[in-house]
């Protein structure tokens, strides 16, 4: 799975001639386990003196996990984590001992540590010192992803409206930062908003989704491209969560279709997303068989690159087809069914943000995946769903394996990372999304992307 | 239940309340059926054991309903080239594929007609409530076919291994000539008349005057209803690609009457130099199905199993018929029992020709469907060889392989019997939705050994 450069450099000769040499030394990323702490180490809870009291929350909140959660740095600590809350954070100048206070541990940071910060987002109205502050934090976030090191990530929590630090969703969100679920998920800020009245009462009533491991029990998924690569892996975590997982990809594509399905225990419906009917018979084949459809991951993907000068009709087509033109479709029919509460995520593109040579069809398709996922987010919101899309990079799946060699290490070497993420991420990612818990999350795009080097 | 054994008078009003209740024994229901592609032997499978075929036939079947780990009542199939060390291939299967290892099986064997066969035997161990659920299926593969050593071998290297010294056991082997080391392929012929299939066919479709044209015709039907049924997406819930083979690669969407007329024939030509009343030979390599390897399965249940698991039915498995016939001391074509076995079959369930929307019958040669319906047209043979008042009627051309059938899609000789129950299935299911009234088909599979099966399934 690791590819063969990041394995030689943290391993015997090669690691130590690396080490000499100055070469790059992508780490090997911590990933979920079942079972596994959290975090590798304790986490130090700061803040700025105005944010005490939702850092004073959030770290009962740590405690409650188990967390060996710590106030004060201490020089014993290998710290699996650092928790920065700058929620009241006013001007400027209220940030800076908090910062330090951070830059102080980063040299005994575990490797594949954590760096969270929980801030909120500049709205309209906000006073110029306000605004600067919070708008500094976005940078701040991203530059220190850059200066991590031993796959240890920094992201953000930007709770918007008046999401509290403490809501379900800014706590589920959290914990999907600091654990190993977040491995690829670097340099990003993830505006959070309040947890929908139903979602929270569904969280107090109900053990938390975290301790239970199963928070997707009861509920059905579709996943279009299920057969391999991220719509497999997909599929496989949806399951793991406790999902019946409906397995959708064209009839072609059958045989490593059914490998997936009889692997998660679903039902495997061969289907091409473009039909005009697709939404409607996805639906049917999901209440017919399963009772219910709860969540829906548009995944199913195609890419035809060529330069524009030199782009066939048939290759634009055929990926604004798959791409964007059946989401849409498939959305709209589901939406009119008037499905309560449903989820929806959809898979769009690093170039889809930052545009690539050879993608400009690829890059329209995922960028409007991009546009209409925030456009369906009131409409899903409207019937007590969501609607999301994450963002991958560099993914080591088959379809990046046919990019000729120089082109594949020059792109794994790209982000803060060093090294391309595995479809797991991608599904994590989704994952979390879908969970009941990150009811709050609507109309955003999460990127897994190692900290590309390009677009936000 | 408690049981009593009752005497007298009240023993035989129990058996005839027992023989009432008969047609009441509960339903077989077909839920679907999943099939791989099949390819022409020598191509895309031609390293594909019979085993691995059938594993992703269920495979498919497993994940297209959901059968995970599920612990069904039988799993029936069988294949027609079969290894001797796949004694048990059908259980073999069961257990590399996500069923429940607790799932038995069994193999079984009736030729051409093993697929169907296997079908009745599911079917009818539902009705009798022995089992709530069972797939049938079948796998063939002429690729990876058994090949045995002769007998002269055979019987010296067993002597060799009862030998109990050395002297003896070099005398065994001694008796090996030059000539025992030929290997011996398999034969699809008679093994009581030595002539091929498709030589008995031939002698067949010249006693009936089938003309050439005629059988192109039927060859033609079949490639574009196929490719007809595939460009619709018939098969999209029917079939799971194996080894990167997504459509049947027989399949000639393009073929024409003039492509077929251009084909030399294969069979019959000896027929062409008889001194009695020569006839131009008729069967070619277009009008007769090609060697194919490939496997299918069918999932058969009770009507309650089905609904407990939310799973589709399809139609109804009505009834079956089995027949043989004496092609060696008698007069009968060797694939015409398919024509003895239907009348009955209709009789039985107080049918006729009219009352069936969809007949499915097996293409071994474009020219056993023509004999099958001209015998049942022709009122002197239907009186003397079937015993019945006059003709049986005439089949509407417009209900016949609908969706095509071997000749186009290619016949792994065990495999055909699913593919055919499953597209009977799913037609009838489609029919009834339309129109909102019932829908039936008669399935017909000729086979070796002059056996055939035949079927009713009808829509719920």
């Amino acid at each position: 799975m690791t590819d063969n450069y990041t394995k030689a450099v943290n391993s015997g000769f090669t690691k130590t001639l690396a080490k000499k040499l100055g070469l790059p030394r992508p780490a090997i990323l911590r990933r979920h386990r079942a079972g596994s702490p959290l975090t590798v180490g304790p986490v130090l809870v700061v803040s700025d003196a105005a944010s005490r009291p939702d850092a004073d929350a959030l770290a009962r909140t740590l405690l409650g996990w188990g967390v060996d959660v710590r106030r004060e740095p201490t020089d014993d600590a290998r710290w699996g984590a650092v928790v920065l809350v700058l929620t009241g954070a006013a001007v400027p100048t209220d940030v800076s001992g908090a910062v330090l206070t951070t830059g102080s541990v980063l040299r005994s940071l575990a490797p594949s540590g954590r760096v969270v910060t929980v801030s909120r987002a500049t709205t309209d109205g906000d006073s110029p010192e306000l605004a600067a502050v919070r708008q500094g934090i976005d940078a701040f976030v991203r530059s220190l992803a850059k200066e991590l090191r031993f796959g240890a990530t920094s992201d953000g929590i930007v709770l918007t409206d008046d999401a509290a630090a403490d809501d379900p969703t800014a706590l589920a969100t959290l914990r999907f930062f600091l654990s190993a679920k977040s491995a690829y998920v670097d340099g990003q800020l993830l505006p959070v908003g309040p947890t929908p009245d139903a979602a929270r009462a569904a969280e107090t009533a109900t053990t938390p989704d975290h301790a239970t491991e199963r928070p997707l029990a009861g509920q059905v998924a579709v996943v279009t491209g299920a057969a391999r690569g991220i719509g497999a892996a997909i599929a496989k975590t949806l399951a793991r969560d406790g999902a019946t997982v409906v397995c959708v990809d064209v009839p072609a594509a059958g045989e490593a279709l059914a490998k997936t399905t009889n692997a998660v225990g679903g039902t495997a419906l061969q289907l091409d997303v473009t039909a005009d009917d697709a939404g409607t018979r996805i639906l049917e084949h999901a209440r017919a068989r399963h009772g219910r459809l709860d969540i829906v991951v548009h995944n199913a993907g195609i890419v035809r690159d060529k330069l524009l000068a030199n782009m066939a009709p048939a290759q634009w087509d055929a990926v604004v087809a798959v791409n964007l033109s059946a989401q849409l479709r498939i959305n709209a029919q589901l939406l009119a069914a008037g499905l309560e509460g449903l989820r929806i995520v959809s898979l769009a593109s690093t170039s889809g943000i930052a545009g690539g040579k050879g993608q400009t069809n690829y890059g329209f398709s995922k960028a409007g995946v991009i546009g209409h996922t925030r456009a369906t987010a009131p409409l899903a919101a409207a019937a007590g769903g969501t609607a999301n899309a994450v963002a991958p990079g560099f993914i080591e799946t088959d379809m990046t394996a046919t990019i000729p060699l120089l082109t594949r290490e020059v792109a794994r070497r790209l982000p803060s990372l060093q090294q391309g993420g595995q479809p797991v991420d991608v599904a994590e990612a989704v994952a979390f999304l879908v969970s009941p818990a990150a009811a709050g999350i609507n109309g955003q795009v999460l990127r897994v992307c190692g900290q590309h080097m390009v677009g936000q | 239940m408690a049981t009593r054994k009752p005497t007298g008078s009240a023993s035989r009003a129990t058996a005839r309340a027992a023989a009432d209740r008969a047609p009441g024994v509960r339903d077989a229901v077909i839920v679907g059926g999943n099939r791989i592609p099949f390819s022409r032997t020598g191509k895309k499978y031609s390293d594909a054991s019979n085993q691995e075929m059938l594993t992703a036939a269920l495979e498919g079947l497993v994940a297209r309903f959901g059968l995970q780990g599920e612990r069904l009542g039988e799993v029936v199939g069988g294949a027609v080239l079969k290894h001797s060390r796949d004694f048990n291939l059908v259980r073999e299967s069961v257990l590399g594929s996500s069923l429940s290892a607790q799932t038995p099986a069994f193999d079984l064997q009736q030729a051409c007609a093993t697929g169907l066969e296997a079908a009745i035997n599911v079917s009818n161990k539902i009705k009798l409530g022995q089992i709530d659920s069972g797939i049938a299926g079948g796998t063939d593969t002429v690729s990876d076919a058994p090949v045995a050593v002769s007998e002269g071998l055979r019987r010296a290297l067993l002597d060799a291994s009862h030998a109990k010294t050395l002297q003896a056991r070099l005398k065994a082997l001694a008796k090996v000539r030059p000539a025992d080391l030929k290997p011996l392929t398999p034969s699809t012929d008679e093994p009581r008349t030595g002539l091929s299939m498709g030589e008995h066919q031939a002698i067949t479709a010249a006693r009936w005057g089938i003309s050439r044209e005629a059988q192109d015709e039927i060859a033609l039907a079949s490639h574009q209803h196929l490719a007809a049924a595939w460009d619709a997406g018939f098969f999209d819930d029917l079939v799971t690609p194996f080894r990167g083979l997504t459509r049947d690669d027989n399949l000639r969407a393009d073929t024409s009457m003039e492509k077929l007329a251009s084909l030399k024939p294969v069979f019959g030509k000896s027929l062409a130099t008889s001194s009695e009343a020569p006839v131009e030979p008729t069967m070619t390599a277009g009008n007769s199905t090609p060697l194919t390897d490939g496997a299918s399965a069918v999932l058969l249940s009770s009507a309650e199993w089905a609904a407990e698991r939310d799973l589709p039915v399809l139609a109804r498995f009505v009834d079956a018929e089995t027949a043989a016939v004496d092609f060696v001391h008698g007069h009968e074509g060797l694939l015409m029992a398919p024509v003895h076995a239907v009348p009955r079959l209709l009789a039985r369930n107080g049918l006729t020709l009219d009352d069936i929307d969809f007949f499915e019958i097996h293409e071994a040669f474009a020219s056993t469907v023509l004999t099958t319906l001209a015998a049942w047209e022709d009122a002197d043979y239907c009186k003397s060889e079937l015993g019945l008042d006059g003709a049986l009627g005439s089949v509407d051309r417009a209900r016949l392989n609908v969706n095509g059938s071997s000749l186009a899609a290619g016949h792994p000789f065990a495999a055909t019997g699913g593919r055919i129950l499953a597209t009977a299935a799913k037609l009838v299911a489609a029919k009834a939705a339309e129109t909102g009234r019932p829908a039936r088909a008669l399935l017909s599979v000729c086979a070796a050994g002059g056996l055939g099966a035949t079927a009713i399934v009808e829509s719920v």
